[in-house]
Formats: structure tokens, C-alpha cells, sequence
């Protein structure tokens, strides 16, 4: 044990005395975060849009008056067939089209009720989101303003259609994909860098002829990156409290838990990696390339999964970030508890299994 | 004097079809310095790995210190020290660290690691280096320490697997001082190197040749048996027999 304790604090003082490196791993969630949080900030500022005024009556002319007048907007008002409008958002020169039917005045005096189409363009579903929440807020702010006199409440219904991307998919739940990221890239990349470092320089023959147990060896340099890593994980989550006012809304201790699970299964990644490989290039390479490209990719946290080919979709089941992500937003945003996600779960335990078992098999023959 | 501290008897490893090193035998007294030459490729590395317990032989038998290769590797490897041709101390940590770490995996505790960390320093002089990082060192120095650091845990055998490489005459000369010092205590050495003065500074030496030991005798007799008046020569005559390459 005591000997165990003298190895982990050479591994710190290898971890705390490369400053660079030490100031990469502490920076680097805080600025993605920051980045993260601020450039997809919900906030937009004077998006074109068109208005198509069918009815053209007191009623429209005041809420398009409305429209133009926030600070959101730049309204352009015309009257243009469907094809040009598709032309129109494809080129990217309008983000919405608030449509009002023919006759809108008098079905509200009437029937108490009208209908408005609202087409946002969705492939940037937040823009798309706080666009049409926007102007929903509007058509509220009108109706509060008429109903004041009114015996029967009126009721106008956007009717609000997202193109290229109906469900929405890859929404501002950006903090659980930074944490999947980060925290491959810390414990996947070091673990493997550093024990390979020891390949490179000769010093892990001098650890394998001690009497120091080769399982420990691997081990004990795994610690300070799980370590390090849990540290990861609550500057994101203080960060994304404190700093972008996105609460979690689950269990903290779970949240702690199931990172805890993934940062191993990412540590047995890294044994792994570093177990194949004989220089820290290779190592460096396989895990930038190998593991953080398919993270950013197939975690469905960039591209959403459900549009992908067949093929892919099946593949991404064995990212473990896919399942860390789901994880993490199912406890952190739609605040469920374990019963929600012990299949994730489960299986992000598997994949952990599997790759422990591999790596100390290939880390028993490489020592005969 | 007679106390074999090393002992094989047909030592054989097998990669598939590929014997690495086949039957060798031999043994090695306390207090000896024990050359183990070879041209590279003759399975010297092979075979010093199955010494330190690192690799489990084919067949035949080894005992290190009294232990067995097969089922005793724990203890052999408390028994020995070993340093590697690659430089084998932490670069980024600093000296004393660096002792501390080495002969805290080998289960010295507080007060024996700080009097043996601090009569080494003394030794080699470093005293004003104590804090400085082991990268910042001159690789002289950096191989005296990493030798001293090799025998901190007063082991029985000590592997070193060219030790020498790269570090000029002077040096040498002095590492070798350092290594009579540890003999003079008692301590077997066990050395591999290209270096055939060095080979000299052996009492007996073995020649590797494809996986055989060729020859096996004091270099004096050795000499004498080949008819040649350096080890250069002697070794020359038995590796240019080899059939396996580098």
C-alpha cells in the first residue's frame, strides 16, 4: 500500500510539474464552455424575415407593426409565391416567413379565432426555437392587448412549421457533449500518452523488473487523470450553473456517479490505446484521431444521430460518449433519476468491461 | 567464495518456431563481475529478461538468488537491481525525487530512504543538484545516478543492460568505479556491453552466438584459447560465425 501511495504521487508530480500541459487540461472546459455558452447564445439580433399579408387588415397591420417595431426583427413585407420563399431561405437571406391567411381580421371578430403559419428555417434549430418563441410572444403581447375589451377571448394559433430539421435535433444541450469531450480527450489522450511515456523512455522495464505489480502500475498511473478529471467535470457544471444559468436539474450525486463511470471507461480506453502502441505519436494520433473525432461526431452532440445512414447509426452505438451523453442530459436537463438511464447505463458498463478484459489480456502477453 | 548466485541449466525460450536462446547454462559466483556478450540479435536481452523474472522461459531451469524463475519471480525481482541501455530515471522529476520514488516501489520507508538517499548524494557529490530536475543533468552524471538508484534497495544482483552506451571514456572509467565499489560489497553484477576494454574489466565473460553461449571463461583465458591478443579479436572470431543478422 505504501508503495502504491509512492506511486501516485510521482504520477502527480509528473501531472502537477508540466505546467502546459496542466493549464490545457484545467483551461480547456472552461474556455469550451465559455465559447460554447456565448457563441450559441439564445439571443438574436435583427434577423431578416418576411411577412406575406393576405389579409391586409387593421388587425395584421398592428401586429406586423409589432413585429417590426422589436428589436429582433427586420421585417421585409411582401407578397412572394412558395418556391421563391424555399429559394429565399435556402440562399439564407430570410431565417422566418410569418404568413397570414386571407380574411385573418375577420375570422378573429367572428369566430374568436385565426390561424397564422409561421415557417422558420430550422437547420440552426436554436435560432429557429428563439425565432418563433419570439413571435409567439408577440401574437401573445396583441391578443392581451385586444382582450382587455373583449367578452370572449380571442385566440390566434401560430401555426409553426421547422424546416430541414422538424424534431429540433441537437438542441443547446451543449454542456453534456464539452463534458463528453473533455473528458475523453483528458483521460483517453494523458492516460495513454503517459504510460507510453514510460514505454519511450525505459523507465516502465526498470517498473516491470521491481517488485512493484505490473496491474498496480497501470493503475496507479490511471489515478491522478480520474482525479483530475472529477475536478473536469465540476468546473463544467459550476460553470454552466453559476456562469450560463443552466441548473441541473437531476440528482448532482448521480450525475457525479455516472461520470465517474464513463471517466473509467474512457482511463481503460487509454490503457488500451497505450497497450497497442509503442510511442507517444501513435498514442497522441490514435486518440485525437480514433476517439475524439468519432466522439464529436457520432455522441449526437453536434450531428444528430436519428438523420444519419443506417450503418452509422448502428455504429455510434459503440462510442461510449453516445451513452455518456444521453446520460448526462437526461439527469442534468430533463432531471429523471436512474431508472431513466440505467440501460445507458448498463451499457456503458459493458463496453468498460470489454475493453478492461482486452487490454489486460494484450498487457499479460506483451510481459511473457 | 563459491556460492552460485545465478544458475541456469538449459534456459530455452521459443518465439513460435524461433528459439531465441537455446540451452544455455551457466553460473554465475557472489561477488562476481559477469560479462554477457553478444552481437545484437543473439538473444542477449532474451535471456536477461527471463533472469529478472520478466519473461517466463520455454524450458530449462534458472535459479536467481536461490529463487526460481518459474514460480519465484516476486522474490527474484526484491533480489535485484537492473538498469537498462535506454536512460531509465524520471527526466521531469528531480533527483531526490527521483531516489525517493525508486526506493519507495522497492518498500524502503521514511528514515531508511532519507539516510540512504542522502549518503548517495554524498557520494556522487551532488549535493547542489539534490533539487535540480534529473533532465537538466549531464548524461554522466544522470548514469552514475541511475546506477546508485539501481542498488539503493541493496540487492543481491544487479542486471545492467548496456550500461555505458553513449557516455565517454572518462565517465566510463569512473561508472566502472562505482561498480568495483558495489562488488567490493558484496553485490554480483551482471553486465551486457559492446564495449570490448570494458569487456576487460570482467572476471569471467560468456559469448553469445545465436542464441549459444560460445564461450564462457576469464578474458585472460579466453585470449589465450583463440590466440589473439585482444577481446576485439576474440569476439570477432566467434560472432562472425553468426548466421543471424542484426
Amino acid at each position: 500500500m505504501k508503495q502504491f501511495i509512492t506511486f501516485i504521487k510521482k504520477e502527480f508530480a509528473h501531472v502537477l510539474r508540466d505546467r502546459k500541459t496542466l493549464l490545457i487540461l484545467f483551461g480547456m472546459p472552461v474556455v469550451q464552455i465559455l465559447i460554447f455558452g456565448f457563441a450559441l447564445t439564445n439571443e438574436v439580433q435583427n434577423a431578416r424575415i418576411i411577412v406575406m399579408d393576405h389579409s391586409n387588415d387593421a388587425a395584421t397591420k398592428q401586429i406586423v407593426a409589432k413585429i417590426g417595431a422589436s428589436q429582433y426583427f427586420d421585417v421585409e413585407k411582401t407578397v412572394i409565391k412558395g418556391k421563391q420563399m424555399e429559394a429565399a431561405f435556402k440562399k439564407g437571406k430570410i431565417k422566418l416567413a410569418v404568413i397570414f391567411p386571407a380574411n385573418f381580421n375577420t375570422d378573429l371578430l367572428h369566430q374568436n379565432h385565426a390561424q397564422v403559419q409561421v415557417i422558420a428555417d430550422a437547420s440552426d434549430p436554436n435560432t429557429a426555437t428563439t425565432l418563433t418563441n419570439y413571435i409567439s410572444t408577440i401574437l401573445q403581447d396583441y391578443l392581451s392587448d385586444i382582450n382587455q375589451v373583449a367578452n370572449v377571448p380571442y385566440r390566434i394559433t401560430p401555426q409553426i412549421r421547422m424546416m430541414y430539421n422538424p424534431q429540433l435535433k441537437g438542441a443547446p444541450n451543449f454542456v453534456p457533449g464539452v463534458m463528453a469531450l473533455v473528458l475523453m480527450l483528458v483521460c483517453v489522450m494523458m492516460t495513454a500518452v503517459s504510460i507510453v511515456k514510460e514505454k519511450e523512455t525505459g523507465t516502465m522495464e526498470i517498473l516491470l523488473v521491481s517488485p512493484f505489480k505490473p496491474l498496480l502500475v497501470i493503475v496507479s498511473k490511471a489515478i491522478p487523470y480520474l482525479l483530475l478529471s472529477l475536478i473536469n467535470v465540476a468546473s463544467i457544471l459550476a460553470l454552466s450553473v453559476f456562469v450560463l444559468d443552466l441548473p441541473v436539474k437531476g440528482s448532482i450525486l448521480l450525475l457525479f456517479a455516472e461520470s465517474t463511470l464513463f471517466i473509467i471507461t474512457c482511463l481503460t480506453l487509454g490503457i488500451f490505446i497505450s497497450v497497442k502502441t509503442n510511442s507517444q505519436q501513435v498514442a497522441m494520433l490514435i486518440s485525437l484521431m480514433g476517439m475524439l473525432l468519432p466522439t464529436i461526431l457520432f455522441s449526437g452532440f453536434m450531428f444528430p444521430i436519428e438523420n444519419m445512414p443506417i450503418p452509422l447509426q448502428v455504429f455510434s452505438n459503440v462510442i461510449p460518449a453516445k451513452w455518456f451523453y444521453i446520460i448526462v442530459k437526461t439527469i442534468m436537463i430533463k432531471g429523471l433519476g436512474f431508472s431513466a438511464i440505467w440501460k445507458e447505463s448498463l451499457i456503458l458498463s459493458g463496453i468498460t468491461l470489454f475493453l478492461l478484459i482486452v487490454s489486460l489480456k494484450s498487457f499479460k502477453i506483451r510481459l511473457t | 567464495m563459491s556460492e552460485a548466485v545465478i544458475k541456469t541449466d538449459k534456459l530455452t525460450k521459443r518465439f513460435g518456431d524461433f528459439v531465441a536462446t537455446n540451452a544455455i547454462s551457466f553460473e554465475v559466483q557472489k561477488g562476481e563481475v559477469f560479462g554477457f556478450l553478444g552481437a545484437n540479435g543473439a538473444g542477449k536481452t532474451t535471456a536477461m529478461r527471463m533472469l529478472c523474472g520478466l519473461s517466463i522461459p520455454s524450458s530449462g531451469t534458472a535459479t536467481i538468488a536461490g529463487f526460481d524463475v518459474y514460480g519465484q519471480t516476486e522474490k527474484i525481482k526484491k533480489s535485484i537491481g537492473y538498469m537498462s541501455q535506454k536512460f531509465s530515471l524520471y527526466e521531469d522529476l528531480t533527483v531526490m525525487e527521483n531516489i525517493r520514488f525508486f526506493g519507495g516501489i522497492y518498500g524502503l520507508t521514511g528514515q531508511q530512504l532519507k539516510n540512504k538517499g542522502n549518503e548517495l548524494i554524498t557520494k556522487l557529490g551532488l549535493q547542489k543538484e539534490v533539487k535540480k530536475i534529473v533532465g537538466s543533468l549531464p548524461l554522466g552524471w544522470k548514469q552514475k545516478l541511475s546506477f546508485s538508484v539501481a542498488v539503493l534497495h541493496n540487492p543481491k544482483i544487479v542486471f545492467l543492460d548496456e550500461p555505458t552506451g553513449g557516455v565517454d571514456p572518462v565517465t566510463r572509467r569512473q561508472f566502472w568505479d562505482l561498480i568495483y565499489e558495489s562488488v567490493e560489497n558484496g553485490v554480483t553484477i551482471f553486465i551486457t556491453t559492446h564495449y570490448m576494454d570494458e569487456a576487460e574489466y570482467c572476471n569471467r565473460i560468456s559469448i553469445m552466438v545465436d542464441g549459444k553461449i560460445e564461450a564462457l571463461d576469464t578474458p585472460h583465458n579466453l585470449k589465450e584459447k583463440y590466440k589473439v591478443t585482444s577481446m576485439d579479436d576474440v569476439f570477432y572470431q566467434l560472432a562472425r560465425g553468426a548466421k543471424r543478422g542484426e
